[in-house]
């Protein structure tokens, strides 16, 4: 199976083909969005951090940044920082540099302010748009493609329908060469034992069970009940009633093939196949983990309906509820209610979400992108101090 | 008549409505290769799970052959089967803070 992509120099497939802005701190964040706004083919990255952290937090921003500035949709980036921040460009600017990527610095401390940076980022990006709009797309192998895989809004549906259909098809392109990633650790609990027994070895299957013990372990060790927040009070409406029922159902997006590999989060993958991502259960940052690790592409399986996106790679909604369909029009791109009413089959469906995929590996619009949906949020678990 | 509720695993002593179900109407649904018939006590919303056999205060709740939570209440056959009279088991942080406050006890 073939698509059309953009051929990066490092070999990489892009589907899309963006100029990335992006901020290395909050204090840059306006001037970066600012910047991308005023030229066709930019995206900048809502990044509320990259000060006053430490640890974990400074490493998960750093690590999602230069990442996100991997992913083969972006084709130049512009690094846009205050210059007294924690998270210092020049260590964002290199590994993008070694990686051949075009990449630029912009300093606002040093370009007169607000004004003067986003007049030469401006300047910057103009340039780098234009060389990108040069590109012709080429074919390329399915085995090219990054697939992350999101459910948020569950219902009951969501496990009955959506989920396994997304399973036959991340199946289906796994058996053409490419890669997943299943993500949501907070949606292993109850189904972390059964998803161990599909890693490739035991090491793998042991690293699995311990980021769900950990994640289950920091709601305990808050003194909480997780049911505070899993399951939400949309999906005990819509019939979900624990976070083990929930977990089962998501677990149903993975398919049928082996777990190559446990993901730090926003890691990329080192091979090809099936991988597992440690991200929270929050939907945008989860989603912006995976299009870090390299996903081109997201399907998002939803029950009650939600209309996030992602700023670089284009998010596929499905839902398996008629209803859902109807009520969130504007943002179903692909209903799969034909497997609850007994008139399709979960593989039949499966088939259709994988031709959804490849339609638009090729161009083809979703609804998030069509409406500006670019939702991005880094992953955070200590104190900003 | 169409089957209106699906049970996933036959193992399983919950079903899941794929339609809206009435008080008292009776359901039909395949559990492995055999079909049974159970009459739902209450409304059962679409997509809310309802009990195919009865179980007892502290039994598993089973559904894709699974544990999802424990009754904290004798549920009858056909019964709606949710948040009211099952429990999760899982990230409890609540019982681990009373039960690390017994031991400091």
């Amino acid at each position: 199976m073939k698509f059309n992509g953009y051929r990066r120099p490092n070999g990489k497939v892009g589907i899309r083909n963006y100029v990335l802005v992006l901020p290395t701190s909050i204090c840059a964040t306006k001037v970066a969005f600012d910047i991308a706004n005023k030229v066709e083919g930019c995206r900048a990255v809502n990044n509320c951090y990259g000060c006053c952290q430490i640890g974990n937090d400074y490493q998960t921003t750093f690590d999602t940044l230069v990442n996100t500035g991997m992913n083969p949709n972006v084709g130049a980036v512009i690094i846009v920082a205050l210059g007294c921040e924690g998270l210092e460009p020049h260590k964002v600017f290199e590994p993008l540099q070694e990686r051949g990527i075009p990449v630029s610095v912009l300093v606002i401390q040093k370009e007169g302010g607000t004004v003067g940076a986003i007049r030469k980022g401006v300047e910057i990006a103009n340039r780098y748009a234009q060389d990108l709009s040069e590109m012709v797309k080429e074919e390329c192998d399915i085995s090219e493609l990054t697939l992350g895989m999101e459910c948020g809004g569950s219902d009951t549906t969501s496990g009955l329908a959506s989920n396994p259909a997304v399973g036959v098809a991340s199946d289906m392109l796994l058996a053409g060469g490419g890669t997943s990633i299943l993500s949501e650790t907070t949606e292993f609990i109850g189904a972390e034992h059964i998803l161990a027994k599909r890693a490739v070895n035991p090491t793998v299957g042991q690293r699995l069970i311990e980021i769900v013990k950990n994640c289950e372990e920091r709601a305990k060790m808050q003194g909480q009940d997780l049911r505070g927040s899993q399951p939400t009070p949309g999906n005990i409406e819509g019939g979900l009633t624990s976070i083990e029922e929930k977990s089962l159902g998501c677990s149903h997006k993975a398919g049928s093939a082996p777990i190559q590999d446990i993901l730090q989060y926003a890691a990329i993958p080192s091979g090809k196949g099936l991988y597992i991502m440690d991200t929270p259960g929050q939907d945008v940052v989860s989603i912006t983990g995976m299009v870090a690790g390299g996903a081109q592409i997201v399907v998002f399986t939803t029950g009650r309906g939600t209309p996030t996106g992602n700023p670089l790679a284009p998010v596929i909604k499905i839902t398996g509820n008629r209803q859902t369909c109807e009520k969130m029009s504007d943002n179903i791109d692909l209903n799969v209610s034909a497997i609850i009413e007994g008139t399709k089959t979960i593989k039949e469906m499966g088939e259709s979400v994988f031709q959804e995929i490849v339609g638009v590996a090729n161009g083809k619009k979703t609804k998030a992108e069509e409406l500006g949906h670019q939702e991005f949020s880094i992953y955070k678990t200590g104190a900003t101090y | 008549m169409g089957k209106r509720a699906v049970v996933i695993n036959e193992n399983d002593n919950v079903a899941t409505a794929t339609e809206v179900l009435q008080k008292g109407s009776i359901v039909r649904m395949y559990v492995g290769d055999r079909t049974i018939e159970i009459s739902v006590v209450g409304d059962i919303a679409f997509g809310h799970k309802f009990a195919i056999r009865d179980i007892n205060k502290g039994e598993n709740i089973v559904k894709y052959g699974e544990a999802i939570g424990i009754a904290i209440a004798d549920i009858a056959v056909g019964e709606h089967t949710h948040v009211h009279n099952v429990k999760s088991q899982r990230g409890r942080g609540d019982l681990y803070k009373k039960s690390r406050r017994s031991c400091e006890e």
